[in-house]
């Protein structure tokens, strides 16, 4: 007896004449793929050509190939260091601060950068009107665009800036080293360098930043003069930032986000598996006649799997073609979605790798998730042929814990590839699996308390339709798991969401600042003081600042510190310029974790001061420990009384390092004040009085702030509720797979029920009741382990206590429900337009 | 004449429950090369299990059966199926009909699986034989019970098979269909000649054949022949 000789060929042939004749159902699990392949392949290629694109244009971005650049005017050794490198090719000077307009009303906060003739080297000014970049070096300034529209301001109107008023030289669109969002909150302003001196803001306190940009030579290794120059500069509280590193900074922001997304769409991804899984279990239930003809034939238990193998390979590797033909085309949305936020305008292309990825994903995803369903066709009997034989009821233990960790595996090495971090992919996992966990144990807890508690005494059609939901082949659990999961990344996102702004609006509602005035010299203290309660407005706080750097820390001078290549501190620590206040009581925003606090001493020696947490962690310091700060030329000596936690979230001024009262009150300083303006005309009318009689102080509306962040949070929502709907999508599709797969069996049920005498009205109405069950449940335990994740959320990453929005409950509960509900009954319908005799007789053939 | 099918001391029973069911008590018989042999008997004597039993469709609790000189005990699953598409046809009560497969690709899954390259023309010259040249495109859901057991003959003769079983090969025709069905069974049995296997109630179709056995309750009453 010879072995029977087919080949793959066959076994290709006998999937495509099979699958042809099921290709409904087939094209569901197709669709399902297709949109979670869409959704990863989409964010994972946008996020790669983000980065290529940021590396490209990185020249453009910094406006040269490097730049060196200081809080303080450089001293003499990093000049030397600029000469030996041939000297910068441009200068510039930045600071925030308030600009007027002349002839028009209202001020506003605006970076002002002031830079030579020629910058930039690489991108470019783009203006409007374009001759204005030409003649920028004139004496002109150029306003942000934004601003100009804003102020309906012409070119030819006038920008004072402190003591110089310039004409405007046009409208400013882009320019290299402004970035959009800080930009929203103060616009640039380019003036000609030699203006800067001119304005008299580069004052104590005053927060400036001197940059020099430099054009390489060519072949000129960057990275190597980075590494060679950093130390050096790094001691003169210096730094020298590349194009390249630049690039590696900007990419890096874009890429927390761009993982984030990724996790969404594979949620989406793994939410489709979940249906193909439970749709190739009902799928292989209804081939469960034709396996047995096939094995009664002769056909190999490995020949009859391979038949169903094959065909879900195919699916899985249609599903990845289609799915990254779509990911092209929702690739086109999110520059709409995200506008601004992006740094570099994004080409998008389809890759190569692209097409790889979204093939394999699909391949190896539907594999994985339709193993263990198919795992049945070998132990189908050939028996079934002639009667029907009960299957054995355990499949191999061996084979089951294989699929189990092959899926688990895959999807923790999925995630590390996207996260990039051990810690994170573990926890991505793990959260996945409790998830889905709950879901199951919930699903399934309710079909066993649903049998336990049968309600024998209702009527007959909200008993049918309950008996429905444990029936065997039941939809219970692939439907709770897919509207559950799907419910649940949506809610948690609103509440995340709405956890961020709330916390911001805390602020604004309650009897706290709305606007802080920064750069307030001493001697003006008094007199800001007066003009704001002039005008009915009360003083809330007077912060006093001292700026200081630190000196030694637990006796170890900051060089040796640095020199130290086993020291743990960081250099942030050692390089900052830290502002600093005194005063005698702690604020809202703070709490002691450590020691004692000290509000008042009399004697300038060992002076108690409180750190924050985290400055605590990078100085690596602790309460006791000493640490001398230069204050301004004078050492001074103290000791870590205690360690606060601040909450740095809250918009209000806080503070790395607090001094009790009684020491700093003498050293030069200058202040912050806030206070609370009853309205926008209020603010405006302030604001401009304050401008005019005090040019230099800086004011912040947080009113606009609270604006821009809800602009800029609503944004980053609209892509990240875009992303979750898509596991709402897919939870459609699986829904109408299941529906669609389960149709025979519901068409046959309904046949018999109505040959009995049952009305196609009673038979909807049974299948009403089973899906808004179904639905109701799955939305509520989404919505529910939604609170669960967010309270966990707002406890360990937010440390705020965490009131759930009702809008989940009222809207996303109810609105799922209905969709479940509508696609659940729509879809039935056709079950009730059969006549009986002929679904029966059918059945007979 | 060499035996085809031996048949020796089978039994064979089944958990029902918290019981055990005698299904087969100490049957034995034999079939030669080209008979025609029927089993007979009321429902639940075992005629079913006996043949799915002598066709490898299941396995043995007690005796041997000898199919093409292959002791069915000493293969396995994969092994037994192998033999079948060998040597053994099928022909159902219910046709058993791929639903997925046209009547063409159903009546050429057999010699596909002997990896057979003109299987396409072997299958065409089948329905020609039974009468379905002009149906072969045509779903199993598109033909009437009389015609999708024709093709399931055609199926069953596809890989000129040593042995045929039959379980109640007429029994849900009508009468004119089933004779039909009935003489064309005969015929190519005659023309290729194989052995036939029927488990039929029709006590009619079971005088055609050569030699017959009655079950009751799982035991040989009677043998004709």
């Amino acid at each position: 007896m010879g072995k029977n000789n087919t080949g793959f060929s066959w076994l290709l042939k006998m999937a495509w004449r099979d699958g042809k004749a099921s290709y409904g159902k087939l094209l569901l699990f197709v669709f399902s793929i297709t949109l979670g392949v869409a959704a990863v392949v989409s964010v994972h290629s946008f996020s790669r050509l983000l980065k290529e694109n940021i590396a490209s244009q990185s020249k453009a971005l910094l406006g040269a190939d490097y730049v060196i650049e200081s809080n303080k005017p450089v001293n003499d050794r990093v000049m030397g260091i600029m000469d030996s490198l041939g000297g910068a090719d441009a200068r510039e000077i930045n600071f925030s601060s308030m600009a007027a307009f002349p002839g028009h009303d209202g001020t506003k906060l605006v970076e002002v950068r002031g830079v030579d003739d020629g910058f930039p080297f690489y991108g470019e000014l783009e203006t409007k009107p374009v001759s204005a970049a030409d003649d920028f070096g004139t004496g002109k300034a150029l306003v942000d665009a934004t601003t100009m529209l804003q102020f309906n301001l012409k070119v030819g109107d006038s920008i004072k800036l402190g003591a110089v008023t310039l004409p405007i030289g046009g409208a400013l669109e882009n320019v290299p080293g402004s970035t959009s969002v800080f930009g929203a909150i103060a616009p640039p302003v380019l003036i000609p360098f030699r203006y800067i001196e001119a304005t008299g803001l580069v004052q104590t306190g005053s927060r400036i930043d001197y940059k020099y940009y430099f054009q390489s030579d060519e072949g000129q290794d960057l990275t190597l003069l980075n590494e060679t120059l950093e130390p050096v500069l790094d001691a003169e509280d210096a730094d020298l930032d590349t194009h390249l590193s630049e690039a590696r900074r900007l990419g890096r922001r874009y890429e927390n986000f761009g993982k984030f997304l990724n996790l969404v769409g594979f949620i989406a991804l793994l939410l489709g598996c979940v249906g193909i899984a439970s749709g190739m279990g009902i799928y292989v239930q209804m081939k469960v006649k034709s396996i047995a003809v096939l094995k009664c034939l002769g056909a190999t238990k490995r020949q009859s799997y391979l038949i169903f193998f094959v065909q879900i390979a195919c699916m899985g590797i249609i599903g990845g073609l289609l799915g990254t033909t779509l990911a092209y085309f929702l690739q086109q949305l999110f520059p709409l979605l995200l506008g601004d936020l992006l740094p570099v305008e994004v080409g998008i292309t389809l890759s190569f790798q692209s097409i790889v990825l979204g093939i394999s994903l699909g391949l190896a995803m539907s594999i994985l998730f339709a193993l263990y369903p198919l795992m049945r066709t070998l132990y189908v009997s050939p028996l079934q042929t002639l009667r029907v034989v009960q299957e054995p009821q355990s499949r191999s233990k061996w084979a089951t814990t294989a699929v189990g960790l092959g899926i688990v595996l895959f999807v923790f090495c999925f995630s590390l590839w996207l996260l990039g971090d051990l810690m994170r992919s573990l926890f991505f996992v793990l959260g996945l699996l409790v998830v889905f966990l709950v879901l199951t144990g919930i699903a399934r807890l309710f079909m066993g308390m649903l049998k336990k508690f049968f309600p024998h005494s209702w009527s007959f059609i909200p008993r049918q339709s309950l008996r429905n939901l444990f029936r065997p082949q039941n939809q219970t659990l692939v439907l709770v798991l897919s509207i559950g999961i799907g419910t649940f990344l949506i809610s948690t996102l609103y509440f995340t969401k709405d956890m961020l702004l709330e916390k911001a609006a805390i602020e604004d509602r309650a009897n706290s600042a709305n606007m802080i005035l920064m750069d307030i010299q001493s001697q003006q203290v008094e007199a800001v003081s007066h003009t704001i309660e002039a005008s009915g407005i009360p003083v809330i706080d007077k912060i006093p600042i001292v700026t200081m750097r630190v000196a030694t820390l637990n006796g170890k001078p900051v060089e040796a510190i640095r020199k130290d290549t086993t020291s743990q501190v960081s250099r942030w620590i050692l390089n900052h310029e830290f502002r600093v206040t005194y005063r005698d009581s702690l604020i809202q925003s703070e709490q002691i974790t450590e020691g004692e606090w000290i509000g008042k001493v009399d004697s300038d020696t060992n002076v108690p001061i409180s750190v924050s947490n985290s400055f605590a962690e990078m100085a690596k310091v602790t309460v006791g420990d000493p640490v001398v700060f230069n204050v301004q030329g004078r050492l001074m000596n103290t000791i870590v009384k205690s360690v606060r936690e601040v909450d740095w979230n809250r918009l209000q001024p806080n503070f790395s390092v607090v001094f009790p009262a009684g020491v700093l009150e003498k050293a030069p300083q200058f202040g912050v004040m806030t206070t609370r303006t009853k309205d926008d005309l209020g603010s405006a009318q302030l604001q401009q009085q304050l401008v005019a009689q005090f040019p230099n102080v800086s004011i912040l509306d947080l009113k606009r702030i609270l604006n821009l962040l809800e602009d800029i949070l609503g944004k980053i929502g609209w892509v990240i509720n875009f992303m979750a709907f898509f596991s709402i999508f897919v939870g459609v599709a699986v829904l109408m797979g299941a529906i669609y797969s389960s149709k025979h069996q519901r068409v046959k049920q309904s046949a018999l029920l109505r040959t009995l005498g049952a009305q196609g009205r009673q038979i909807l109405q049974m299948i009403a009741i089973e899906y808004a069950i179904l639905g109701f449940l799955g939305a509520f335990m989404g919505v529910v382990l939604a609170v669960l994740a967010s309270s966990l959320l707002a406890y360990m990453l937010f440390d705020t206590a965490f009131a759930p929005s009702w809008i989940p409950f009222a809207i996303i509960l109810p609105a799922i429900t209905l969709l479940v509900f509508a696609l659940g009954v729509g879809n039935s319908i056709e079950v009730i337009r059969n006549s009986p005799l002929s679904v029966l007789k059918k059945e007979k053939e | 004449m060499s035996k085809i099918l031996k048949v020796q001391n089978l039994s064979k029973t089944y958990r029902s429950g918290e019981h055990d069911l005698n299904v087969l008590n100490n049957v034995s018989f034999e079939v030669s090369r080209g008979e025609t042999f029927a089993i007979v008997g009321p429902s639940g004597s075992g005629k079913t299990t006996l043949l799915g039993l002598c066709a490898g469709l299941d396995t043995t609790d007690a005796g041997e059966i000898w199919l093409c000189d292959r002791n069915l005990f000493d293969l396995d699953e994969d092994g037994r199926a192998r033999l079948r598409n060998e040597n053994v046809g099928f022909v159902f009560q219910d046709f058993q009909l791929l639903p997925t497969l046209t009547a063409l690709e159903n009546v050429i899954v057999p010699l596909e699986l002997r990896g057979i390259r003109n299987a396409s023309e072997q299958g065409r010259e089948l329905l020609v034989k039974v009468g379905l040249e002009d149906r072969s495109g045509h779903y199993p859901s598109q033909l009437s019970g009389g015609e999708q057991q024709r093709v399931a003959l055609a199926r069953a003769f596809a890989n000129k098979p040593s042995i045929l079983f039959a379980d109640e090969p007429t029994g849900n025709l009508d009468d004119e269909t089933g004779t039909k069905i009935e003489n064309l069974l005969f015929e190519l049995n005659k023309e290729q000649g194989t052995a036939l296997v029927i488990v039929t109630h029709d006590l009619d179709l079971a005088q055609k054949t050569d030699k017959s056995i009655r079950l009751r309750s799982g035991k040989i009453e009677e043998t004709v022949g």
